[in-house]
């Protein structure tokens, strides 16, 4: 009996470890699109383009990992959550290296246009996105629900953000029609940015869910299973 | 159903913890209600102040470690330990709100009520019409053939065996595989017409076919009988009880709704044994 716990300890340390390698790969593409769209540096551009491949194959071994620790130890309680967690978790990772490829698209046509303007909300969205992701992992990593609970805080701030570059950017689109194209790829990478930290949500709510069993998604707090 | 109010315990572990009481609510009957129930074995205190409440047409499970005091404590539900010499029982078991304990109960008449099934099969070296008629003929609970013969079926019937036994009801039951002979002792527990099914670990030596058919019949025997059973096969609990009640020596450590006990267990004993990092 001990020595199967032990195997399964392992197996979900193994797993865990997959997943923050997952996870810091996510961060480096965001953060790594966003620079290139600052930098304007086609190079770059298509290096988050074409480099989406370790992250997919993460996404399926960890979600076979998972499979197979359900099947043979049909673990319960805190193991039983902290698996579903990671088959969340891991969705989750993925979307943001797909979102990381959108920007790199939006930033290899905006590099075709002249500057609408110096950047400077959109690098701090990255930088909040980025943030949270790291926190949300952290938080995984440790099982600790206060800094879990940050990164939901975190979100109103790129939710706002969000609607002040659309704003102004929407000013300079008015003004001079031959913006509009890049600032549309702007708004559409605040946007990007924007669903990343709700990915990261999600991943602070899932290890909320894997500590105390509490469900607080969609503001439903204090809804145990 | 009505959600249960329980006072749920911290999730701090205590060599002693309190075992989550699920209080009645007014709108639910209680079909067992134990209080403060103590077991003793000579000298030895097997189970210690337990109390639970369990409802009507429901399946519990007892899990636990072996040795953990489940199986004692399923049959004082009975009166089962009371051919054990030396045995003691301090507290109250009611059953319909009677105390099976109280002097002067008919234990023949509480067995009646409150059947059981054990670990092994045990059919009597008789026909398996004979298994099912048995009960039927000492306590003369029929009046005729017919009406043996009928209740005999109707007994098969609801234990899921008659299709399998009805051409050959006067051959020897031990002929019968062991999942049949398990659920032959099922349909003669439920010829006497009980209204709760104590079942003692009744898969635990069959293979996973014959595992899951007594499972499938223990979700049908639930509409018309309250079933409370015993098992170490924890996936088993989870799949066919609806409450489950951990037990650590001699102790109800917790009892819940079975969905949540094994999705989100309030004691960190419950936890421990569930995961596997016991001791």
């Amino acid at each position: 009996m001990e020595r199967v716990v032990r195997h399964f300890q392992e197996e979900l340390e193994a797993l865990q470890s997959r997943l923050l390698e997952m996870g810091g790969l996510a961060e480096e593409r965001v953060s790594a699109a966003v620079q290139s769209l600052v930098n304007r540096n086609i190079t770059a551009i298509e290096r988050v383009l074409y480099g989406d491949e370790p992250i997919n194959a993460l996404h399926v071994e960890i979600d076979n990992r998972c499979f197979k620790l359900l099947a043979l130890h049909q673990p319960m309680a805190t193991d039983l959550r902290a698996i579903v967690a990671a088959v969340k978790i891991n969705t989750d990772l993925e979307r943001v290296g797909d979102l990381a490829v959108n920007i790199a698209e939006a930033a290899k046509r905006y590099a075709t246009h002249p500057p609408v303007k110096k950047l400077i909300d959109i690098p701090q969205m990255g930088d909040i996105a980025q943030g949270m992701l790291h926190d949300a992992l952290d938080a995984f990593v440790r099982r600790d629900t206060a800094l879990a609970q940050q990164v939901l805080n975190e979100d109103d701030r790129l939710d706002s953000l969000k609607t002040q570059i659309f704003r102004e950017l929407l000013e300079y689109m008015l003004k001079d029609l031959a913006t509009v194209e890049p600032a549309l790829d702007l708004i559409l990478v605040s946007r990007h940015l924007e669903r990343i930290g709700d990915h990261a949500t999600n991943v602070a709510e899932d290890v909320i869910f894997m500590v105390s069993a509490l469900d607080v998604r969609h503001h439903t707090p204090n809804t145990s299973v | 159903m009505t959600r249960l109010t329980s006072a749920l315990p911290t999730r701090e572990s205590s060599p002693h913890p309190t075992p989550t009481r699920i209080e009645p609510s007014a709108d639910v009957s209680l079909k067992i209600d134990v209080d403060r129930l103590s077991f003793f074995y000579g000298d030895k205190r097997a189970l210690e102040d337990i109390s639970i409440q369990i409802r009507p047409n429901m399946v519990t499970a007892f899990i636990g470690p072996s040795g953990c005091g489940k199986s004692t404590f399923l049959r004082t539900l009975n009166r089962m330990n009371d051919i054990i010499p030396g045995a003691r029982v301090e507290g109250r078991v009611s059953i319909d709100g009677e105390n099976i304990y109280r002097p002067g109960v008919d234990v023949v008449a509480v067995r009646r009520q409150v059947g059981m099934v054990f670990q092994k099969s045990n059919p009597f070296p008789k026909s398996i019409f004979e298994n099912v008629a048995y009960g039927l003929r000492i306590n003369k609970l029929t009046t005729n053939r017919s009406e043996l013969a009928g209740r005999v079926e109707e007994s098969l019937q609801q234990a899921a065996l008659w299709d399998e036994v009805k051409d050959r009801l006067h051959e020897s039951a031990l002929a019968l595989s062991g999942g049949q002979q398990q659920r032959l002792c099922i349909a003669r527990a439920l010829a006497v017409k009980p209204d709760i099914l104590l079942m003692d670990e009744p898969a635990s030596a069959l293979d996973p076919i014959a595992t899951q058919r007594i499972e499938e019949l223990i979700y049908h025997l639930k509409a018309k009988f309250t079933i409370v059973i015993v098992t170490h096969n924890m996936q088993q609990a989870a799949r066919v009880s609806d409450f489950t009640a951990f037990f650590w020596l001699g102790r109800l450590v917790e009892y819940e709704r079975t969905d949540k006990m094994f999705t989100a267990p309030s004691e960190k004993l419950t936890e421990d044994y569930l995961t596997g990092r016991f001791g």
